[in-house]
């Protein structure tokens, strides 16, 4: 088994309802939708976020897009215009989750290298 | 009726700052049957009502006016219907606005505008109190009377049946105040194609065409994460449009010629955009479903929709109320290498001890590294000593405003009295900014449907 960070596995996109941030990971590819919904559990992801989640995770399934929703209670600072956070939307709250590591096979971890970043020598 | 026609859908803006460019180039792109227009968020309400309350010919979108001015006369010659919430709080002064713009554009006796209103229960807040409901807050439970004297707007989420009413009396532009956003995307289809309230499926397809619609370019390579270097042409990106058919089932694509991409990634994002119970998600007209949706990438920037599943309306339409919930502002400064970080920390403890010595209350003090950890706080963990430069962000909040005035007044000092290496501070004092909280609420549907008006105007 090799650690791997979730961006070389799958993407997502994150907003807001309240005090509350939305995270819905989606796999790059289907068959790895498995292997995220064994390794993403709720604990996970509140211990990986840790003291910026001050209430609950829950974790929703969307098998047919291959992806899981999450919601992160009490994570906004209040939320909307209370909030004195940058992130104040949760926009990135997304790429936050990416970072986290998690084991796969050792050969998904070198089929799915440099997934999910800008390839090397590229410019805008 | 064909059972192979299908009708398109545009959708031109995202939200209320969006790229005014866009609408103009999807009335200009051709082949479109309606354009939605999404102008309301969260906070846009309370922020409209302000406005309101200084001129109270305000309080609507009115860069949706000025916009309208520039494509009336394309969108009459080419029958492209616009449905759009740039009502805000004063749906009466923008459709008023817009007549005059119709006829300024010259489509002066060629066009009706249709006008939705009564979702506002700002004056009839006591009156409701009274008589029962208590539009307690959904995720705290509070009555609403905790707070009744610092409500600042209380709008309704209205539903598709008044837009269809206008479309029925021939609306050329439909102009509601806090219409649901996927309203604006199912009521014409609902309208098309003659769909019943309890075919729930159709309409929870049509609800989720208006998700995919509602945040314009987010579905089509805006704010896509997936192989983003690789999406072409995203000065001239697309906007979604939706071609539905009777079944419900549904295509996205965009623009030949216009750039971004819509691939099946790029829509399943924007589908979990702000989603919550995703087998619940409530709408005034359906409950729809969205683990029973399926996509199939059919290539050329077209991803098909369909198998959507939807359950019966609840009793209930959500309530958005905004209330002043004190003060709070923001001040930033810059600061370099070496040790840049170590001097930012630094001077926010500085800054703090000089509030406290100053007798000043907050309820709240937040410290943030701007390039280091403002974005992904804890995770980002300890900046290293070489960081060529961070942007030190404090912010303050208060229900007490000269604590929060006289903030404003420390952050340009440190750049003299505290440590070095230290710039960016040009912008002057931060600005104090009132606080709309934000208090979400249920109330029975028959109390706000009774009161829905729809007219027809001539231009």
């Amino acid at each position: 088994m090799t650690k791997v960070q979730l961006v070389q596995l799958a993407h997502a996109r994150s907003g807001d309802k309240g005090d509350t941030a939305n995270v819905g990971v989606i796999a790059y590819d289907m068959e790895h939708y498995q292997l995220l919904r064994e390794h993403l559990t709720p604990e996970a992801v509140k211990s990986h976020f840790g003291e910026m989640v001050k209430g609950d995770v829950e974790r929703f399934e969307l098998p047919n897009l291959g992806a899981l929703n999450f919601l992160l209670h009490g994570a906004l600072g209040g939320g909307g215009t209370m909030s004195l956070m940058n992130d104040a939307q949760g926009k990135v709250f997304s790429t936050g989750l990416l970072r986290m590591e998690i084991d796969v096979p050792d050969e998904i971890a070198i089929t799915t290298a440099g997934r999910g970043r800008v390839p090397e020598g590229w410019s805008p | 009726m064909s059972e192979s026609r299908v009708v398109r859908i545009a959708s031109g803006q995202g939200f209320w700052g969006d790229d005014i460019e866009a609408p103009v180039r999807q009335v200009e792109g051709g082949g479109i049957d309606y354009l939605m227009l999404d102008y309301l968020a969260e906070v846009t309400m309370s922020i409209m009502q302000k406005q309101r309350a200084r001129n109270a010919d305000a309080g609507y979108a009115r860069d949706f006016v000025e916009l309208m001015e520039r494509i009336f006369p394309r969108c009459i010659e080419d029958g492209v219907r616009v449905v759009t919430n740039s009502g805000g709080v004063n749906p009466e002064g923008c459709a008023a606005a817009l007549v005059e713009a119709g006829q300024r554009a010259g489509v002066g006796g060629r066009a009706r505008v249709g006008l939705v209103h009564g979702d506002d229960l700002m004056a009839r807040l006591d009156e409701l109190l009274e008589a029962g409901h208590e539009l307690a807050n959904m995720e705290t439970g509070a009555p609403l009377a905790e707070i009744r004297d610092q409500v600042q707007s209380a709008n309704a989420y209205i539903g598709a049946a008044p837009i269809v009413e206008a479309l029925k009396l021939g609306a050329d532009v439909v102009v509601t105040g806090r219409s649901t956003d996927t309203a604006l995307t199912y009521a014409p289809l609902i309208h098309e194609f003659g769909w019943s309230p309890d075919d729930h499926d159709r309409v929870a397809a049509g609800v989720v065409a208006g998700h995919i619609n509602e945040c314009g370019a987010q579905c089509t390579g805006g704010n896509c994460l997936i192989d983003w270097w690789e999406i072409p042409e995203m000065a001239v990106v697309g906007f979604p449009i939706v071609e539905v058919s009777q079944d419900g089932s549904f295509v996205v694509t965009k623009h030949d010629e216009s750039g971004g991409r819509v691939t099946r990634a790029s829509v399943a994002e924007q589908i979990v955009y702000e989603m919550g119970d995703p087998t619940d998600y409530i709408t005034p007209d359906v409950v729809a479903d969205f683990t029973s949706i399926h996509l199939d990438d059919l290539g050329n920037d077209r991803v098909r929709v369909h198998g959507v599943k939807g359950g019966p309306r609840t009793d209930f339409l959500k309530v958005s109320i905004a209330y002043s919930s004190g003060w709070k502002a923001t001040g930033t400064l810059t600061y370099s290498w070496p040790d840049a970080a170590a001097k930012a920390k630094s001077a926010d403890r500085i800054l703090r001890e000089r509030l406290d010595r100053l007798g000043l209350h907050f309820d709240e003090i937040r410290t943030e590294l701007v390039g280091w950890d403002s974005t992904h706080g804890l995770l980002a963990g300890e900046p290293p000593a070489d960081l060529p430069e961070v942007q030190l962000r404090v912010g303050v909040r208060s229900s007490d405003r000269a604590s929060v005035e006289r903030f404003t007044r420390e952050i340009a000092p440190l750049v003299l009295t505290g440590p070095p290496s230290v710039t960016g501070f040009a912008g002057g004092r931060p600005r104090v900014q009132e606080i709309m909280a934000y208090w979400p609420a249920l109330i029975r549907r028959e109390a706000v449907e009774s009161e829905l008006r729809v007219e027809v105007r001539d231009v």
